[in-house]
């Protein structure tokens, strides 16, 4: 079954193509790796995705729903965790949650619950009164991860999700992800440009200058080599 | 329905904390209307002389009459203020999260709008409170009558935040908002003069302010004071909330994309 299916999809800014015919699909239940360098097209195809521009050409299926045809259907579906922190500073961490849980229609003890049960799979129940201005930037990035599940969404999105944060907090934050893959089914797309965040087993997209440039099973893909040789080989430069 | 009303709550809870924890925004809202209450009425007053117009019964102080004026310039500035925090919410990525919620675009906008209209509501009132301990005092009546002229006057006022806030794309030009928006806005009204003394001066002047949605906003604002519908001004005041609610709309479209380089 599909988690995550794109089809022909271009955009340009004016002159400027930002992406080509890009194509993929993810089954469900699998962590797929997006990698590609600054200005690939990563946040591009991150703001289409999310229904925050509206493509050129091409369509999107987020678990069998049509983006483009039941668009709010589509985004319940769906899990963000953005390149920068989105999280109001200056309200405590429940505050974000209930924010966001209302957002997707929960309120009252059933929001409470979730966002409890979120919080506790992160390790960030404690932290549950605190500001998140108060916050390090891997704990903020935790929070945004339990914020983006709280709804329980088929597909989560992240765009360079490790972005600033210490070897430890990303080794940890990797992890979580890949284990609800296996879990609970989650189906996840994965943009990043540092290697060592995927795995041999995970599905690999390489990006460069808006076009897809290869994709499949990443220890396929990568055969005996590295996979930063490997981007080096196909893109001519280093990521 | 339920999940429509949730989140108008959440928005309005989200917005009312944001508010609190910035004091200095609500003393500034408050101090530059009192100024001109207390500073700048008291010069004008010996300058200017004002005849008996409606909703008037009878020679009026010039405190008196620019009340209605300065609660539209607290919903003035509120609605500016607003878009200024939308600008601010877009540059930190949380307007990324309410555009991504699963509810139709035009009512998260519209949740933000009504938020940010009772905030300036509140304020308006606040300043009607304080010019009361300062002797300038209205019929009671008068204060409840002027709630829903104080909502259309800020939803419009917010709408036209809105707007300008989908084509303010960094917020350092906001600066220019102020130049080319308040300012005109405010003294191109009925807010600080009556508008006969304005086609004294000219009739070009007297017209734009005759067009300008401030001036009925104030004027369904003094008019509700003193317990009458002028309903002129409600009629331009609600046309203009919907032209600006439209350009609001269309400045959010998705296919135009939302943040610095349609990204």
């Amino acid at each position: 079954m599909s988690g995550l299916r794109v089809q022909n999809l271009s955009h340009s800014y004016g002159a400027k193509q930002a992406l080509k015919d890009v194509g993929f699909e993810i089954e469900r239940g699998r962590f797929c790796a997006l990698l590609g360098p600054n200005g690939a097209g990563k946040s591009t195809l991150y703001a289409i995705l999310t229904g925050l521009l509206l493509p050129n050409n091409g369509t999107i299926e987020i678990a069998d729903t049509l983006l483009h045809e039941t668009p709010l259907r589509a985004l319940a579906k769906m899990g963000i965790v953005f390149q920068q922190t989105t999280l109001d500073l200056d309200l405590s961490v429940r505050q974000n949650l209930r924010y966001f849980a209302a957002l997707h229609g929960f309120a009252g003890k059933a929001a409470d619950i979730r966002i409890d049960a979120a919080l506790d799979r992160l390790g960030m129940l404690e932290r549950a009164g605190e500001k998140v201005r108060a916050l390090n930037g891997g704990h903020k990035r935790r929070t945004e991860i339990a914020r983006a599940l709280l709804h329980e969404p088929e597909v989560l999105l992240l765009d360079e999700p490790t972005v600033g944060l210490d070897s430890q907090t990303r080794i940890a934050i990797t992890e979580h992800v890949h284990r609800l893959c296996t879990e609970v089914g989650l189906t996840v797309l994965w943009a990043t440009h540092l290697t060592d965040e995927v795995r041999p087993t995970d599905e690999l997209i390489l990006l460069h200058k808006g076009e897809i440039l290869e994709r499949g099973i990443a220890a396929q893909i990568c055969g005996a080599l590295p996979l930063a040789e490997v981007f080096m080989r196909k893109v001519g430069q280093p990521i | 329905m339920r999940t429509f009303g949730i989140a108008l709550l959440a928005i309005i809870t989200r917005e009312t904390l944001r508010y609190v924890g910035q004091r200095e925004r609500f003393l500034a809202a408050l101090v530059r209307p009192l100024v001109w209450l207390l500073v700048f009425a008291a010069g004008f007053r010996a300058a200017l002389g004002l005849s008996i117009i409606p909703p008037y019964q009878t020679y009026i102080t010039y405190e008196t009459y620019i009340v209605p004026g300065l609660c539209g310039m607290i919903l003035l500035f509120n609605g500016m203020q607003t878009s200024l925090s939308l600008v601010y919410d877009r540059e930190m990525g949380s307007m990324k999260v309410l555009l991504t919620a699963p509810l139709p675009r035009g009512w998260l906008l519209f949740c933000k709008l009504v938020a940010s209209t009772l905030i300036s509501t509140l304020q308006a009132y606040t300043f009607l409170a304080i010019a009361w301990l300062f002797e300038i005092r209205l019929d009671l009546w008068g204060y409840i009558a002027v709630f829903p002229a104080l909502c259309i006057s800020g939803l419009m006022l917010g709408a036209l935040g809105l707007a300008i806030s989908s084509q303010v794309k960094q917020l350092e030009n906001f600066a220019g908002v102020m130049n080319f928006v308040i300012f005109p806005m405010f003294f191109l009204s009925s807010a600080l003069y009556p508008l006969w003394k304005m086609a004294e001066a000219g009739e070009v002047l007297f017209w734009i302010c005759t067009i300008n949605p401030f001036t009925h906003a104030v004027e369904l604002i003094r008019f509700a004071l003193y317990l009458e519908i002028n309903l002129a001004a409600l009629g331009w005041t609600s046309l203009s909330l919907g032209v600006f609610l439209a350009l609001a709309l269309y400045g959010y479209d998705p296919a135009r994309g939302i943040t610095r380089d349609g990204k």
